[in-house]
C-alpha cells in the first residue's frame, strides 16, 4: 500500500556544490574519533582506557543512566587518547586504526529471531545508538515499546546526499533491518521515499511505504510523522535514518558491526563535490583536502548539512549520524550598506529588495554571515510559510523561552525535534537560534517530565 | 586603511564598554556586521530587521512628500476660501509648487526632525543603560509620528509625547518586539488626551489656522470628517479630491492613492500582512453598511446628531479620515497585532468595525481609528489565545480518540 504525502509549505534551498554521483574511496583515516556529545543527553561511562585494544563493534562506553545502551567503536585499533573537558567530562575518544580491521563477532541472527533477540543484539553491538525516539529526539529507551517506527529515505535538505544513490545495492541489508525493527513495534514501520525516486527501499516488505513530494522539510522524518501518525502525549515513536539501516542490516546478517557508509562531500567551497566511502568517526582531513578545499581557505567545514550540521575543525571527524560533509565559505566580513541595498545573491522568502523570488532555479553560494544582528521576535506569519507541521511555530518557541511546560506540552512539543525548526531559523528576520531554543525546551521537559 | 577596517578597529576598541551599543548602531547602519552563525543553521536568509523596517519607511515616503505639499496647499487654499475663492485642485497647476513646498517643508520637516531626534536619543539612552543593541523599531515609529499629527502641533508637545510613547509604550516592556501597544499610536493618544485643543477641533488641521483665529484674516482649519459630524460638508471638495488627498487632515494620511501604493509595496514585499489590511477594510465597510441600513430603515431622522456620518455611503468611509492609513501602516505592526494568521482576520475586522463605530458615535472627535487600533492591540493576545487553543484542542481530541 502506498500513501502519498504532499507538502506545500516549505522552502527548497538550492546551493552551489551538489555532490556529483561518483564515489571515491577516501584515504584511509589513521585515527577515528567518537564524540559522546553526538548522543544527546547520554552520560558516558567509559569501559576502555588509553592503550586498550578494541575491535570494530567493541563497546567504548555505555550510558550511565541506562547501562544496556552501549556505544561501539567504529574500527579496530588502539585507544590513543581520551579527551576530557570541564569536570572531566569525556569529549572524545580517539582510536588509532589497525591496518587490517578485526570485527567483534556477534554472530548472524536468524530471520526468525524474536523481538527480544533482536533488541539484545542491537544493544550489545552498539547499533542501538542508531535508533532514536520522539519525544525528545534522543536515543530510544529500549524498555518502551514504540507505537510505530519511521524511516525517511528521502533527503530534501540543502545539498543532501542522495539516498537513492548511496543506498543502491543494499536491498538485502535494508530488508533485514526493517524486518527486525518491525518486530520491535506493535504498529507499523513507515518508510518514506521521494515521489519520483527509484529508491532501494521502495520494494521492501514488512513496511508501509509513503511517497513524499514537495519542498524541504518534506524529507524530514518529523514532517512525515506529523502527516502520517502524529505523536500524542504518552506515546513514543522511533526513528532510524536510512543509511544507518544498512549498518543494522549488515550486523544482523553477518554479525559484524561495519561502520562504513557512503557520504556526500558537498558545498560551494569544494572544487569537485562527490561521494566518499568512509567510516563513522573518520578524520575529515582525509576527505576535504583531496581535490576539495584550499588548504588555507577561509571555510567552514560542517559535519552534516548546512541547516542542522555541526561545525568541525579541519582535524575534526565525521559525526556518528551524518552522511554528508559540507564546506561553505565563512562570511566574517562586513558588507557596505548590506541592510538596504538590493540583493541578488542571497536567498530570501520576502521580496524586501531581495530578488531570489525572481530566480527560483538559481543555485546560490551562501556563506556563514548572519546577514544581520540578533533581535527579539518581531515579524509574524513568515515562519508558517515554511513550517508544514500542524503546530504554531512562533508560539511554541516563545513557550520554550519562558519555560512554560504546560504550554509547551499543549502546543505539541512531544512531536518536534530541533531539526524541524531549521527552516524557520534560516528565514528568521530576528536571527533567533530556533534549534537551540527547541533543544533546550526538550531538555527541560525531559528533566522535569521524563 | 579603508573606512571598513578603521571602523572594525574602533568596534574592537569599544567592545564591552558602555558606549558599544551606540557605536554599533552607527556602524551597522553603514555596514552589515561581520557576524557569523554559531550553532544552529550555518546559513541565514538575507532579511534582517533593518531591511524589513526600511521597506516600511520607503512605503511611507510618498505619503510624507505628499503631506509636505498638501500642508502648503491647504494653507493657501484656506486663505483663498476665507476670501471667498473656491480652489479647484490640480496636481501641477496649484499643488506641486514652490510656495506649497516651502510652507509644507517649514512646518512638516521640523516634526520629522523632532520625532526622530527625540525618539532616537531615548532609544540610545536605553540601549546604553540596558546594554543591548539599538533596535530598529523606532525607525518606523519615528516616521509614522509626523504623519499622524496636525501640522501645527507645537514641537515641544511632540517631544514630550515621543518621550512618553517610547518609554511607556515600548521600553518599559523591554524594547522592540515586547511592546503591547503600537508606540506611534501611544504617542498620538498621549497628545490627544494631554493637549486636546491641539489635536482636534476645527482649527488645527491647516497651517496658521489657530494663529489667525479671531483676527480679520481668520481661515478655516476644519477637516471633512469634522464637517460631516456636524451634518455639513466642506465646499469645493469632490470624491476625487478625497481619493487623491487634496483635503485637510493629519500630515500624511490624506492621500488615499499613495496609501494604496504603500499598501501595494508592503504586501508585495511580504512585510505587511495583507490579511490585516483586507480584513480591516472589510470591517469598516461592514459597519458602514449597517449604519446605511439604519438610515434607510428610517430609525434615525435628519435631526439626529449622528445622521451626518451615518448617512455617508459606506464606501466613502474609506476615503475620508484616516481609516486607510491606519489599516495599512498602523494595524499591520506585527508586534502589537495578532500573531496568528486566523487571528489577524479577526483582529483586522474588529479594528475596521470599531473605527467606524467610534467615528459615527463620537461627534466631539470623529476619528476613531487610532482608538480602535489601540483597543484591539490590547485584545490581540486574547484573540491569539483562542486561535491557539483551537490547535491545542485538536491535539487533545486526537489523544482522546486514541485512548477511547
Amino acid at each position: 500500500m502506498s500513501n502519498d504525502i504532499k507538502i506545500s509549505k516549505g522552502l527548497d534551498i538550492k546551493l552551489v556544490g551538489q555532490a556529483e554521483k561518483k564515489t571515491d574511496t577516501a584515504i584511509i583515516s589513521n585515527f577515528y574519533t567518537v564524540r559522546p556529545e553526538d548522543f544527546h543527553l547520554v552520560t558516558p561511562k567509559l569501559v576502555v582506557k588509553v592503550g586498550n585494544k578494541v575491535k570494530a563493534g567493541s563497546t567504548l562506553f555505555y550510558n550511565k543512566e541506562n547501562e544496556s545502551v552501549k556505544f561501539a567503536s567504529p574500527v579496530s585499533g588502539e585507544v590513543v587518547e581520551i579527551e576530557r573537558g570541564e569536570k572531566r567530562r569525556v569529549l572524545a575518544i580517539k582510536i588509532k586504526a589497525d591496518k587490517t580491521q578485526e570485527f567483534e563477532e556477534f554472530g548472524a541472527l536468524a530471520a526468525s529471531a524474536d523481538a527480544d533477540a533482536v533488541k539484545s543484539r542491537l544493544l550489545e553491538s552498539g547499533a542501538w545508538a542508531f535508533v532514536k525516539q520522539r519525544p525528545y529526539d534522543v536515543i530510544a529507551n529500549p524498555e518502551v515499546q514504540p507505537k510505530s517506527i519511521f524511516v525517511s529515505a528521502y533527503a530534501s535538505a540543502p545539498l543532501a546526499a542522495d539516498l537513492d544513490y548511496t543506498l543502491a545495492g543494499k536491498e538485502e541489508e535494508l530488508q533485514a533491518a526493517v524486518s527486525a525493527l518491525a518486530k520491535l513495534t506493535a504498529g507499523k514501520v513507515h518508510v518514506s521515499v521521494g515521489k519520483n525516486s527509484n529508491s532501494p527501499l521502495s520494494n521492501l516488505s514488512d513496511i508501509t511505504l509513503h511517497k513524499v513530494s514537495g519542498p524541504h522539510p518534506s524529507g524530514n522524518v518529523g514532517t512525515q510523522i506529523n502527516k502520517i501518525d502524529p505523536i500524542n502525549k504518552g506515546e513514543t515513536v522511533w526513528t532510524v535514518s536510512a543509511q544507518d539501516l544498512v549498518i543494522i542490516g549488515e550486523l544482523l546478517l553477518t554479525g559484524k558491526f561495519n561502520a562504513e557508509r557512503i557520504i556526500a562531500f558537498a558545498g560551494s567551497s569544494v572544487k569537485s563535490p562527490r561521494y566518499f566511502k568512509t567510516k563513522i568517526g573518520a578524520e575529515v582531513s582525509t576527505m576535504v583536502y583531496d581535490n576539495g578545499v584550499e588548504q588555507d581557505g577561509n571555510d567552514r567545514i560542517i559535519s552534516g548539512n548546512v541547516l542542522s550540521g555541526k561545525q568541525v575543525k579541519p582535524d575534526g571527524c565525521l559525526d556518528y549520524y551524518s552522511n554528508i560533509i559540507t564546506v561553505i565559505p565563512e562570511g566574517d566580513d562586513y558588507e557596505f550598506f548590506g541592510w538596504n541595498k538590493p540583493i541578488f545573491n542571497k536567498i530570501s522568502t520576502s521580496r524586501a529588495l531581495t530578488f531570489s523570488w525572481l530566480m527560483p532555479n538559481k543555485k546560490f553560494d551562501l556563506n556563514t554571515n548572519t546577514n544581520g544582528e540578533h533581535r527579539a521576535f518581531v515579524t509574524t506569519g513568515n515562519y508558517e510559510e515554511v513550517f508544514p507541521l500542524d503546530i504554531f511555530p512562533l508560539q511554541i518557541l516563545k513557550a520554550c523561552k519562558y519555560q512554560d511546560l504546560d504550554e509547551m506540552e499543549a502546543l505539541g512539543m512531544y512531536e518536534v525535534a530541533p531539526e524541524d525548526f531549521a527552516l524557520t531559523e534560516f528565514i528568521c528576520v530576528s536571527k533567533q537560534p530556533h534549534q537551540n531554543i527547541i533543544r533546550e525546551g526538550l531538555d527541560l521537559m525531559y528533566k522535569e517530565i521524563g | 586603511m579603508g573606512l571598513k577596517s578603521n571602523l572594525h578597529n574602533l568596534k574592537l576598541k569599544y567592545q564591552g564598554t558602555k558606549m558599544a551599543p551606540a557605536f554599533n548602531a552607527i556602524h551597522t547602519f553603514l555596514y552589515l556586521p561581520n557576524e557569523t552563525t554559531h550553532g544552529g543553521t550555518h546559513i541565514k536568509a538575507a532579511d534582517d530587521l533593518k531591511r524589513t523596517m526600511n521597506i516600511v519607511i520607503m512605503a511611507l515616503v510618498p505619503c510624507l512628500l505628499f503631506g509636505i505639499f498638501n500642508a502648503g496647499y491647504q494653507h493657501y487654499a484656506a486663505i483663498d476660501a476665507a476670501k471667498g475663492v473656491i480652489r479647484e485642485a490640480s496636481l501641477f497647476g496649484n499643488f506641486i509648487t514652490w510656495d506649497n513646498f516651502i510652507v509644507g517643508a517649514w512646518t512638516v520637516l521640523p516634526l520629522v526632525i523632532v520625532s526622530y531626534g527625540v525618539g532616537l536619543i531615548v532609544e540610545f539612552i536605553f540601549a546604553i543603560i540596558k546594554g543591548h543593541e539599538v533596535e530598529e523599531g523606532y525607525l518606523v515609529t519615528g516616521m509614522l509620528v509626523p504623519l499622524i499629527v496636525p501640522v501645527d502641533i507645537p514641537l515641544w508637545m511632540l517631544a514630550v509625547a515621543v518621550i512618553f510613547g517610547v518609554v511607556i509604550g515600548k521600553e518599559v516592556f523591554g524594547g522592540t518586539g515586547m511592546n503591547i501597544l503600537n508606540p506611534a499610536l501611544t504617542i498620538r493618544a498621549f497628545l490627544f488626551f494631554a493637549y486636546p485643543t491641539w489635536m482636534s477641533g476645527d482649527k488645527v488641521w491647516v497651517h496658521e489656522a489657530v494663529e489667525r483665529a479671531g483676527t480679520a484674516d481668520a481661515i478655516s482649519g476644519e477637516t471633512l470628517l469634522g464637517a460631516y459630524a456636524q451634518n455639513s460638508s466642506l465646499a469645493g471638495i469632490d470624491y476625487m479630491d478625497m481619493f487623491f488627498g487634496f483635503i485637510p487632515g493629519s500630515v500624511g494620511e490624506t492621500s488615499k492613492l499613495l496609501i494604496i501604493l504603500g499598501a501595494a509595496i508592503l504586501i508585495f514585499t511580504k512585510v505587511g500582512s495583507w490579511r490585516i489590511i483586507v480584513s480591516t477594510l472589510i470591517g469598516a465597510l461592514a459597519m458602514g453598511l449597517i449604519f446605511n441600513g439604519v438610515v434607510d430603515a428610517g430609525w434615525i431622522g435628519e435631526s439626529s446628531k449622528f445622521y451626518g456620518l451615518m448617512n455617508v455611503p459606506f464606501w466613502q468611509h474609506l476615503i475620508i479620515g484616516s481609516i486607510l492609513f491606519g489599516a495599512v501602516y498602523m494595524a499591520t505592526d506585527p508586534v502589537s497585532a495578532s500573531q496568528t494568521n486566523k487571528g489577524k482576520w479577526i483582529y483586522g475586522f474588529l479594528i475596521g468595525f470599531i473605527s467606524i463605530m467610534i467615528r459615527v458615535f463620537n461627534p466631539a472627535y470623529p476619528e476613531g481609528v487610532f482608538l480602535a487600533i489601540l483597543l484591539m492591540n490590547v485584545f490581540a493576545p486574547t484573540i491569539d489565545h483562542y486561535v491557539v487553543q483551537g490547535n491545542v484542542k485538536k491535539r487533545m481530541k486526537r489523544l482522546k480518540v486514541k485512548t477511547a
